[in-house]
Parts: structure tokens; C-alpha cells; sequence
């Protein structure tokens, strides 16, 4: 099964914000340890992008043949998508294990779980 | 015959259905084989006997009708040439042997928590209880198509989400177990009042749960709690009066289930279960008190405190307070429920509320109570009972 993993970054600190500098230097870098140790998994494909924040999208509608363009993510910002990987495993279960390993998962953010058609 | 045969069903559907599911990891496929299979017993049996291994017939059928279907689809053929079996040789051979019990794969499956609750709860009462989908949708109060879509979804989740079909490995079990021990539970809490189809199903699939688990301790103690509240299933209504436990018709309880009850919560002690999981055990023992001759309030107050600690539950701390009105008087009691604000909203924390102030003689504020718990309640033989209570202050202020 391959599954594509959605992360929210919700109330995660993000490198760069007030928020991340109050972590300690150990907390930033279990973080940073995390992320790699996942992405060195088996069977993880990591994104080869990075994306900016999600106050810096634009949402784009066609109404009627005119195109609207409104600032922001679709979705709330706290619940805007802040990364993806794929990962190719036997089933569910390890996804979610995989999943909850992901640091945004405890942080204050959440991982979507979205298998992908073969 | 029929009798016979319709029992025989309801004993087998579990076991085979998991078996096909096991065998051909699609529920849709195993469903309607599985079927085809049971029809045909019922076209055969009745003339020929029922074979000496009935659930052994029933999946070596479903398997050749699984394989019918299959050679039909071309596109599968190659993917299942392990099937490729002539029907009367594998037909043959599945009688001699026995197939293996993957009931509960199957329980594990249905009750993985990447599905909504209520789908688990469908898909359990139909794969293992071997329910029919207008059965439980009629047990749920939802329309056939309702509860026929649910589990429609429920098995294309399974499917595309890539649900294992297995029993979790060690580190995975105990919260997975505690899932599937949680829909049991609210099957049977479905069942308690007024559907008592669901509470028998719910204690069917307890026992055959203590069966395939023995060493679990939640296990046992969930079917014992079951068991011992079932037991006064005809002594809880008199002409649709709810009548409270101590005036309860003794005579009326089923000594049967006390007794099984009992058991299994021995066993789940002798496993020492006390003191984890979801508090099974601790609930069935305070079951077990509340049936003896003369209730041990000490004793069941010292279990709900317990309990209370375990689940950090203000309704379980409510129960402990109104164990220690029992144990150690009323203001005691009263001193308890007080301090549970959180229970505002909870037609019993205003109707325990009441029956205390009421035995204190406080007519004026036991009659608020009343009321607030008269809005609340939603069970019409409670609606009554509450009425005649606050009847009942009335007359005595008179």
C-alpha cells in the first residue's frame, strides 16, 4: 500500500518563529532528529520541496469565467497543510505509527493519512 | 428442522465469514459467497443431513463459489491461480479438515479505530453477529439505506485504507483491545434498555471472545459485568414501571447468568485484572456486590473510589458518592454529589441530588431537583418514576 501523509502544522513551532526560539536548543533538535530519522525510514519518500508558510498563499476560485484570487490558505491557517511525504507500507497500522512519529503529531499539529490509488 | 438449521446459521456465520475474509481479503466477496453458501445448505441439509463438520462445509462451498466468480472475472484469473482447485476434490477435502478460527482477525478488523465508531459497531454486528442489515438498523432506529450506507463505507475503508486483517502485535494490543472491548460495550448498553436482541448479541460476542482470548483480563471482566447486569433484565420493569434494585423481585433475576457472571469475574481476578485496563473488572465485581443478599456499601464505595481514580470519570465519582450516602450516611453522600459541578447537564447527578434531600427531609430543595432532573430525562418509565416522587413530596407537605 503507498499512502501519502499530510502534515498540518496547526499550533506547531516553526522554525524561524518566536514560538520555535523559546524551545530549548535539545527540544529543536529532537525535532530536527525526528524529521531526519523519518525520513531515512524505509519505504518514506520525503517531499523534495519545502513549502513557505501558509499565510503567504493565495486561493484561487473561477466564478462565472472571472478568476477570484482571495489571500491565504483554502482551509484555516492553523488547519493548512504544512508538508507531505509518501510512504510505502504493509497496511494502515504502520502508517499511523509512522505517522505519530512525525514531531508536528504531538506538537500541535495532525497528520492526514490519505492511501493513494494503485 | 428449520428451527435447527437457523441455529446451526447463527453459530457458523462468524466463524466462516471470517474464514472468507481471511481466505479472500474482500469482505463484499466473502459476504456474498458466504451467503450462496448458507442458502444452499439450507436447500440440502434438509434433505441430505447436515454434514458431520457443518462450518468446514460451509467455507469449502463458499470458496468454490468465490472461485466460480473469479474464473469468471478474467482480469483476476492470474492473481488467483491458487485457487484453481476442481470443486469436488477441494469440496472433498474441506469436509476431512477443520479451518482455522480467524474470528478474531476479523473483530480486530472491524473495531479499528480508523473507523467511525458506528461503523464498527455495524460491521461487527454484521460480519460476527451475523445480523442483517435491516436487524441492525432497526436495532439503531437509522432507515436500511442509513445503515446499509454505513456499511457500505465502512467496508470500502477497510479495503482502500488498507485495514490489516490480524490481531495487532503486543505493543499495538492493549489500546486496540480496549476498542474492541468498547464497541461490545455499547452494543450491550444499546441492548439495555428495551432492545434486548442487542444486549444478547453483545454477550454472545463477549463469550466468544473470552474463548479466543483466555488470558485477558478485560476480557472476562467485560462479560461478567454483562452478564450479572443482564441477570436483572425482568426484575428492572413491573407494567413498565421502572422499579429501583432494592425493590427489585429477587425471583425474577436469572441465577443462570448471576452464576456465569460470577465466574468469569473469578477468573478475571485469578488473572489479576483488578486494577488495569478500562475498569471491566472493577465494574463487574461492583456488580457482584450489588446482586448479594445485603449490599456491602463500604465495599462498593471502596470499589467506585477506585474505579474513580482508574477513569477519572465525574459519573463514576457520582456513583462512588452515592455509595458513601450508603457507607457512611447521607450528608456524607450529599457533601460528595455536591462538589461534581461538572454533571450539571446529567439527569442522574440532579435525580441522586434529589433522593438524598429528600431522605434528609429538605422537601423544598429535593422538589427543585426533581424538576431539574424531570427536564432532563429522556426514558419514559423514568419520567414516571421521577413524577411520582416529586407526587410523592407533595403529598407529605400536605
Amino acid at each position: 500500500m503507498k499512502y501519502m501523509l499530510l502534515i498540518h502544522q496547526g499550533t506547531t513551532p516553526l522554525p524561524g518563529s518566536p514560538e520555535w526560539e523559546r524551545l530549548s536548543e535539545a527540544e529543536q533538535g529532537a525535532v530536527y532528529g525526528a524529521y531526519k530519522a523519518i525520513n531515512e525510514t524505509p519505504g518514506v519518500t520525503p517531499s523534495s520541496v519545502r513549502m513557505q508558510p501558509p499565510e503567504t498563499a493565495t486561493t484561487v476560485r473561477v466564478k462565472d469565467g472571472q478568476t477570484l484570487s482571495t489571500d491565504g490558505p483554502f482551509v484555516e491557517v492553523k488547519e493548512a497543510l504544512g508538508g507531505y511525504l509518501f510512504y510505502e507500507a504493509d497496511d494502515l497500522d504502520a502508517a499511523i505509527e509512522l505517522a505519530a512519529r512525525i514531531p508536528a503529531a504531538s506538537m500541535g499539529g495532525a497528520i492526514e493519512v490519505r492511501p493513494l490509488a494503485e | 428442522m428449520t428451527a435447527l438449521l437457523e441455529q446451526t446459521f447463527r453459530d457458523h456465520w462468524g466463524r466462516v465469514l471470517a474464514a472468507l475474509v481471511g481466505f479472500l481479503r474482500d469482505f463484499d466477496l466473502a459476504e456474498e459467497v458466504a451467503q450462496e453458501a448458507f442458502a444452499r445448505a439450507a436447500e440440502r441439509w434438509p434433505r441430505e443431513g447436515i454434514p458431520a463438520s457443518p462450518g468446514a462445509w460451509l467455507v469449502a462451498t463458499a470458496r468454490n463459489r468465490a472461485v466460480d466468480r473469479i474464473r469468471r472475472d478474467r482480469t483476476l484469473a492470474a492473481k488467483y491461480k491458487l485457487l484453481d482447485v476442481s470443486q469436488a476434490a477441494e469440496e472433498e477435502q474441506m469436509q476431512e479438515t477443520t479451518f482455522s478460527d480467524e474470528r478474531l482477525e476479523l473483530l480486530f478488523t472491524c473495531c479499528h479505530p480508523a473507523l467511525a465508531t458506528d461503523a464498527q459497531v455495524a460491521l461487527t454486528l454484521r460480519t460476527l453477529g451475523g445480523l442483517r442489515t435491516e436487524e441492525i438498523a432497526r436495532a439503531f432506529l437509522v432507515s436500511q439505506a442509513t445503515m446499509a450506507q454505513r456499511l457500505v463505507r465502512g467496508k470500502r475503508k477497510i479495503k482502500a485504507a488498507g485495514i490489516p486483517f490480524r490481531i495487532p502485535p503486543a505493543h499495538l494490543l492493549p489500546d486496540r483491545l480496549t476498542a474492541v472491548l468498547a464497541v461490545i460495550y455499547l452494543i450491550f448498553n444499546e441492548g439495555y434498555d428495551g432492545r434486548p436482541d442487542l444486549a444478547t448479541e453483545a454477550i454472545r460476542l463477549g463469550s466468544a471472545l473470552v474463548e479466543l482470548m483466555p488470558d485477558e483480563p478485560e476480557v472476562f471482566g467485560l462479560l461478567a459485568l454483562m452478564l450479572l447486569h443482564d441477570s436483572r433484565r425482568a426484575a428492572r420493569l413491573r407494567d413498565g414501571e421502572l422499579v429501583l434494585l432494592a425493590n427489585q423481585d429477587r425471583a425474577l433475576w436469572d441465577a443462570g447468568q448471576i452464576k456465569a457472571g460470577r465466574a468469569a469475574l473469578e477468573r478475571a481476578l485469578a488473572l489479576h485484572g483488578r486494577a488495569t485496563g478500562g475498569g471491566y473488572v472493577l465494574q463487574a465485581a461492583i456488580a457482584s456486590l450489588h446482586v448479594e443478599d445485603t449490599r456491602d456499601w463500604a465495599q462498593i464505595a471502596a470499589l467506585y473510589g477506585e474505579l474513580a481514580r482508574l477513569t477519572s470519570s465525574p459519573v463514576v465519582e457520582l456513583n462512588h458518592a452515592v455509595a458513601l450516602a450508603e457507607a457512611q450516611g447521607l450528608e456524607a453522600g450529599l457533601a460528595a454529589i455536591d462538589g461534581l459541578h461538572e454533571l450539571e447537564a446529567y439527569q442522574y447527578f440532579h435525580a441522586a441530588r434529589a433522593d438524598l434531600l429528600r431522605r434528609l427531609g429538605r422537601p423544598v430543595e429535593a422538589r427543585a431537583a426533581y424538576n431539574r432532573a424531570l427536564e432532563l430525562v429522556r426514558s419514559e418509565p423514568e419520567r414516571r418514576f421521577l413524577a411520582d416522587r416529586v407526587a410523592g413530596l407533595a403529598r407529605r407537605n400536605d
